[in-house]
């Protein structure tokens, strides 16, 4: 039994982000961080492994660099890594982003008693869709929003957290499972596996080495494979801004409820 | 003739996913409904709901008042609860049937799921949790001159796109615009080359209209097949929250509390409570604050929680971080109250009191409902 948890390396939006003059991001001025939900699919695979001792191997899409991003997860646990990377990759929307990273786990191999999991959206793209279009393509059952996950045998037993309550759901291996933040706390690093991060095993899956899966056809996959294109970008603009009341007394706030009134707006 | 997503004139009419959960219509449907009426008038086509679930054909009867000119009713004890594979079927059949050039689904954790799914069978491309739709260039274009900083020049150049080394003109494409990068950005996004165009549209955004004639509406009832074979999860229970959640999303007056109640949490959120009652709404709050534990998940406001535009947002003691501005920045009238007068919150607030949240709040209690008395 293995878990394959997908990873992707996201600039950090918490702060205010630098934005060209043209309406792109200026990434280069972003500190890139690994994507929070991912962690969360991370801690939970780390979890079963704890329990049931399964193989843990983590898989990104990215550039070379999201390398130091896998030897963090490795750190952290888990047994082995893939670095999906290749100039023809570049430019996926989730369609062929999908395309691209279920031919890598097929031909890495997926088992009876396997789970995927992901992340239910990443921070950057903030799209949800990755997780489910994997699994369309891997032709497996998917669960999202898995708020808690209990595995017995063959079956995961799984609650997907609505906006207005919870479903519980009884689905069998190999499927996919995308994680959100309330399903667990992450863990740190570890001295035993910082130390041996650099014995395990990472593979790097290029063009090359995925061309002959059936899901990798240029048409596909890459800029030209996606469905979806980006008309253009921009930045909302800041909102005029208002006005600071003097004061903070009676006299203030009598002021302002004056002011709503006037306009209708109370 | 084998389905084509790449056959482009093939594809007609607007299809709006209509999602009703344990038999009650969710609000979003009929806000996409009428968004969807817009966009058919637009390309000049009938606006459609695809409705599934089980004894559901009193809710199909509804929909003229919103704009849709055909329902297909798809009922079913399978159809009774949401499950990706037997709602994925089904749509990718009918879509494979009929052929509407459009789909839009509510942004919610249901949508997210099954959206996704579809657009991978249907080899088509999907925009995720879109606050904005356009058919019509102009439209589109005055659109981003009020909601955009892009220059004039830049925006009257838009129309036609490079795709492989040929021209494309995007006038009759649906113009999707959604946030990214938490917020940060604003993208627009075309599916030149694929049918339908499909998206996801954030819950709360788009304007539920009511017609004062409803259209006549026609319910369809197409042929289908589900077996217990086409399902691979069980819904072993569907458990619906006891508490009654709040309704921020349709609220007129919403009073927000952030981490700046810490000092006296109780006494914090009751002085929210008061001023909402007074207001004629309901409490919000930071993530914090739901992080914290001090309010249930369903009060949070911001790009991981509910997208809100009501005629009043009233920030106590929040920051205003930008993940909390992106879902509450296009309120009528944003109040805010916090002791730092360098708080981002101050940059979009039409109105600022720079003081303590404990203090300011009583009084702005007392002067509303003095205003109020007087009127
Ligand atoms: C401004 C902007 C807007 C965009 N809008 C759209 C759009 O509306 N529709 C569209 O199809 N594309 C869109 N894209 C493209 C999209 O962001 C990319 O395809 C991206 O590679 C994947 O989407 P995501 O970041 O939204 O991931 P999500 O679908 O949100 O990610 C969900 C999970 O999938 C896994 N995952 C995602 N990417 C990777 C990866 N590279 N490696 C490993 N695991 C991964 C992770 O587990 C992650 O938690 C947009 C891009 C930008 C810059
Ligand atoms: C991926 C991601 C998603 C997120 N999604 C959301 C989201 O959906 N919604 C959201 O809100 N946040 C979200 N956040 C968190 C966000 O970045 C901020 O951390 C959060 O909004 C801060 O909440 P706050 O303003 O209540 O707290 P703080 O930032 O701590 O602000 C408290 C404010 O209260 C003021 N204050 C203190 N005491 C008083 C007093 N007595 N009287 C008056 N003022 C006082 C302080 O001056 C300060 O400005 C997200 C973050 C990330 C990374």
């Amino acid at each position: 039994m293995k878990i394959i948890v997908t990873v992707k390396q996201v600039p950090d939006t918490s702060g205010r982000i630098a934005v060209n003059p043209d309406g792109t991001l200026n990434r280069a001025s972003m500190q890139t961080i690994i994507n929070p939900d991912d962690l969360n699919a991370i801690e939970a695979a780390l979890d079963l492994k704890d329990e049931l001792g399964c193989k843990v191997v983590a898989i990104t899409m990215g550039p070379p660099p999201a390398e130091g991003m896998l030897r963090e997860l490795m750190a952290m646990g888990v047994d082995e890594s893939i670095l999906v990377s290749g100039r023809e990759f570049s430019g996926s929307d989730t369609y062929a982003t999908s395309q691209i990273l279920a031919a890598a786990i097929d031909t890495y191999g997926i088992d009876e008693d396997d789970i995927i999991m992901s992340g239910r959206q990443a921070i950057d793209g903030d799209t949800a869709q990755v997780g489910p279009q994997m699994a369309e393509k891997l032709g497996l059952p998917q669960v999202s929003y898995a708020g808690e996950i209990k595995k017995e045998g063959n079956t995961l037993t799984i609650k997907r957290m609505l906006e207005d309550g919870y479903m519980t759901l009884r689905v069998k291996t190999p499927c996919l499972v995308t994680c959100i933040k309330e399903l667990n706390t992450p863990r740190f690093m570890n001295v035993w596996d910082i130390l041996h991060t650099y014995e395990k095993p990472l593979k790097v899956m290029d063009y090359e080495a995925l061309k002959d899966h059936p899901l990798m056809d240029k048409s596909t996959i890459g800029l030209q494979g996606s469905p979806t294109n980006i008309l253009t970008s921009f930045t909302p603009p800041l909102k005029g801004a208002g006005r600071i009341l003097e004061g903070s007394g009676k006299e203030t706030t009598d002021e302002l409820a004056g002011i709503l009134s006037d306009k209708h707006i109370i | 003739m084998a389905y084509d997503s790449r056959d482009i004139a093939s594809f007609k009419n607007v299809w709006v996913f209509c999602e009703q959960r344990q038999g009650k219509m969710m609000p979003t449907s009929y806000e996409l409904l009428s968004e969807g009426r817009k966009l058919a008038n637009e390309l000049n086509v009938d606006l459609c709901g695809i409705l599934l679930g089980d004894d559901i054909e009193e809710l199909a009867k509804d929909l003229g008042k919103y704009g849709a000119d055909k329902v297909y009713v798809y009922d079913s004890p399978f159809l009774k609860n949401y499950t990706t594979e037997g709602y994925t079927k089904i749509i990718c059949e009918a879509v494979q049937e009929f052929k509407p050039e459009i789909m839009i689904f509510g942004a919610s954790n249901i949508g997210r799921d099954l959206a996704p799914r579809c657009a991978a069978r249907l080899h088509t491309g999907l925009c995720a949790d879109c606050t904005h739709l356009d058919i019509d260039m102009p439209n589109y274009k005055d659109f981003l001159r009020e909601a955009s900083t892009l220059t004039e020049e830049r925006i009257s150049g838009l129309g036609v796109i490079r795709l492989f080394g040929e021209d494309h003109d995007i006038n009759m494409d649906m113009k999707m615009t959604r946030p990214a990068f938490g917020g940060n950005l604003m993208a627009s996004i075309v599916c030149p080359r694929f049918r339908p165009s499909m998206a996801t549209v954030r819950p709360g955004v788009m304007k539920k209209v009511v017609l004062e004639t409803p259209h006549a509406c026609e319910i369809i009832h197409p042929d289908f097949v589900l077996t217990e074979g086409d399902f691979d999860t069980e819904v072993l229970e569907v458990v619906k929250a006891a508490r009654k959640m709040v309704d921020l999303i349709g609220a007129d007056y919403i009073v927000s509390v952030g981490r700046g109640i810490s000092k006296d949490i109780e006494g914090g959120i009751k002085l929210a409570e008061e001023l909402a009652d007074v207001l004629g709404g309901v409490v919000g709050s930071s993530r914090a604050v739901v992080d914290a534990g001090w309010l249930p998940a369903d009060h949070q406001v911001g790009q991981t929680g509910k997208t809100v535009h009501p005629k009043v947002y009233v920030a106590l003691g929040i920051s205003g971080a930008i993940q909390h501005q992106a879902g509450m920045k296009d309120s009528g009238t944003i109040i805010a109250v916090n002791k730092n007068e360098t708080a981002p919150i101050f940059e979009i607030a039409d109105y600022g009191i720079v003081g303590d949240l404990f203090k300011v709040t009583p009084l702005l209690i007392d002067s509303i409902k003095k205003i109020k008395e007087e009127k």
